[in-house]
């Protein structure tokens, strides 16, 4: 049914139980969180509007363009929501369409669905929306770039810890995994990005009213501004230092007892990292040069096109 | 596109469909759990979870494979997994040379990589047979029981009453894009990939206004159908003494699964 699957939405026995369980307790605490700000905010008017809202996130996943040997880029649209919806309402639909996805179309699965939830619709929204704001009071153009940069960043937080809680069940090793779904990814948010930066481009051009009525107040948008800039702050920093030091990530689940509660089997699943390829320094290094340039172009292309477009 | 183009559910008058939506929430979520608690190289509990499986498809009346036919879904994910069959310590069951790696697969990760395999192939299967013989309006309601928040349940309900009708509006976007980019067979048409993006981008812009705006509608005219903010439903979700006795077979089932998982 011309709906195409994301490679981050997480089967069902992926994770371990432990670690299914944690995320659906941190997803369960911000959703309820969601759910009490909305309510307070909003009245019995939204409810409609997210829903149709939430399918109008799911039908525009479906809208795609072709990028080059036979793949296309598309949308995922948690930053998105966030920014046109406002952090909170953006939560509930992007856990709407993850629900929805898991149940009717077995994309994610039932009893994992709280990490589905949490990488790809919470820490997305929170991401998108936080590096929005952190710049309402620019111009246009500055906004663009910027909200282009959120999706794309948005999307490598959720990929980051998609892979985070993949290791933590012993499901995969941290050293391939992070360069493997971060440097595909890095690709993926690129098409995310543009879609994104153009389509606030067309509502600013056409209903700049619908962006301008944000009902957060100044204190609780600086909030926003804090945690998708300390979630943008881990990504960078954990990234590079994940890929080249996976030791030191062990070390530091292995100090707070995650390893083992992660772990059902009896053996240890994490041995010395004895893998003999991928050189653990030149592959990270050429990773991280590849998303730096992706990075850079994808910024020049946004500001010259904002440029243009106002001359 | 008709109203029930996503629908997955199959029309039928068997023992499972007749069955309390809540019922068949809670067998599956405890069926999903018992194979991530099960542990690896249990081959006969797998056996017996495959069985119970079957045994549930066949009370269906959906064939006795129809979920086995649907069930791979969920393979491209195993990628992930397939760096376990070289990383745990083990005997060594084969080595093989990959560009210039030398691989080396021990016994040890083979059983995890097809334990964890066969986990979530039987977890997708039950998925699968859930919303095959479950409304999936029944679905939201067994939720909403299960005290899951009514505005999460609500605008579940309404993303799936109208998923299909944006879905016809993204397929008018896109046979619009597809009529106005001409371009001769074989040859490439539009512009570079950026240009493309933007394309989309627009088309994504546009389908949010037209969403946005259709939302202001269906909101008057449910207001003007006396809509206060709940949804009601016409089938009264009762739990029989049929399904407390079904419920609690399943479960048993499931224990006996985890035995023979320990044996």
């Amino acid at each position: 049914m011309h709906y195409s699957p994301v490679p981050m939405h997480i089967p069902d026995n992926f994770l371990s139980l432990i670690v299914s369980i944690i995320c659906w307790v941190i997803s369960a605490a911000i959703i309820g969180l969601a759910i009490s700000k909305t309510n307070k905010a909003l009245g019995e008017k939204q409810i409609p509007l997210m829903g149709i809202m939430a399918a109008f996130i799911f039908a525009a996943q479906m809208i795609n363009f072709p990028v080059a040997g036979g793949t296309s880029g598309h949308l995922l649209g948690g930053a998105m929501a966030a920014i046109v919806l406002g952090p909170w309402a953006g939560m509930l639909v992007m856990t709407a369409v993850i629900a929805v996805q898991g149940l009717l179309f077995q994309d994610g699965g039932l009893v994992v669905m709280g990490a589905n939830i949490l990488n790809m619709g919470l820490v997305t929204a929170a991401v998108g929306y936080g590096l929005y704001r952190s710049v309402s009071t620019q111009s246009n153009t500055v906004k663009l770039g910027v909200i282009g940069v959120a999706a794309w960043l948005s999307v490598m937080a959720g990929a980051l810890l998609t892979s985070i809680e993949l290791w933590l069940s012993g499901t995969t090793q941290l050293q391939l995994v992070i360069p493997a779904m971060l440097g595909v990814h890095a690709v993926i948010g690129l098409g995310e990005a543009l879609i994104t930066v153009s389509a606030l481009a067309f509502i600013l051009r056409t209903r700049p009213d619908l962006l301008g009525a944000d009902s957060e107040s100044a204190k609780a948008s600086r909030g926003w501004v804090w945690v998708g800039g300390l979630i943008t702050l881990a990504v960078v920093l954990l990234s590079p230092f994940a890929s080249a030091d996976p030791d030191g990530l062990e070390r530091v689940a292995t100090d707070m007892g995650f390893i083992n509660a992660g772990q059902s089997a009896p053996y240890s699943i994490i041995p010395d990292y004895t893998l003999p390829f991928l050189g653990e320094t030149a592959f990270s290094t050429i990773m991280a040069g590849v998303i730096g340039v992706f990075v850079v172009g994808a910024i020049i292309m946004l500001i010259g096109r904002g440029l243009k477009a106002k001359a | 596109m008709h109203f029930d183009a996503f629908d997955r559910y199959h029309e039928k008058e068997s023992f499972i469909h007749l069955l309390d939506p809540r019922v068949k929430v809670v067998v599956t979520i405890a069926f999903i759990v018992s194979n991530a608690l099960l542990p690896d190289g249990a081959w006969m509990a797998f056996v017996f979870a495959w069985l119970f499986l079957l045994a549930t498809n066949v009370l269906s009346q959906l064939g006795i494979l129809y979920t086995f036919k649907r069930s791979l879904v969920a393979l491209p994910f195993a990628l992930i997994a397939i760096t376990v069959l070289f990383s745990i310590p083990g005997k060594p069951l084969f080595t093989f040379q990959l560009f210039t790696w030398d691989l080396t697969i021990t016994d040890m990760g083979f059983l995890r990589f097809v334990s964890i395999l066969i986990r979530s192939w039987l977890s997708v299967q039950i998925a699968l047979l859930l919303v095959a013989v479950t409304r999936f309006p029944d679905l939201i309601h067994a939720f909403e029981h299960l005290r899951v928040p009514a505005i999460l349940t609500t605008i579940i309900a309404f993303l799936y009453r109208y998923l299909f009708v944006l879905t016809d509006e993204v397929f008018r976007l896109l046979r619009a894009r597809e009529s106005r980019s001409a371009g001769a067979s074989g040859k490439r048409s539009g512009g570079g990939v950026f240009w493309r993006a933007k394309i989309a981008g627009n088309m994504a812009g546009q389908l949010f206004l037209r969403s946005y705006e259709r939302s202001d509608r269906i909101y008057n005219a449910m207001l003007s159908r006396g809509y206060t903010g709940h949804l009601y439903t016409l089938n009264p979700h009762e739990m029989k003494s049929r399904d407390y006795f079904v419920t609690a077979f399943a479960i048993a089932i499931i224990f006996i699964v985890q035995i023979i998982g320990r044996l």
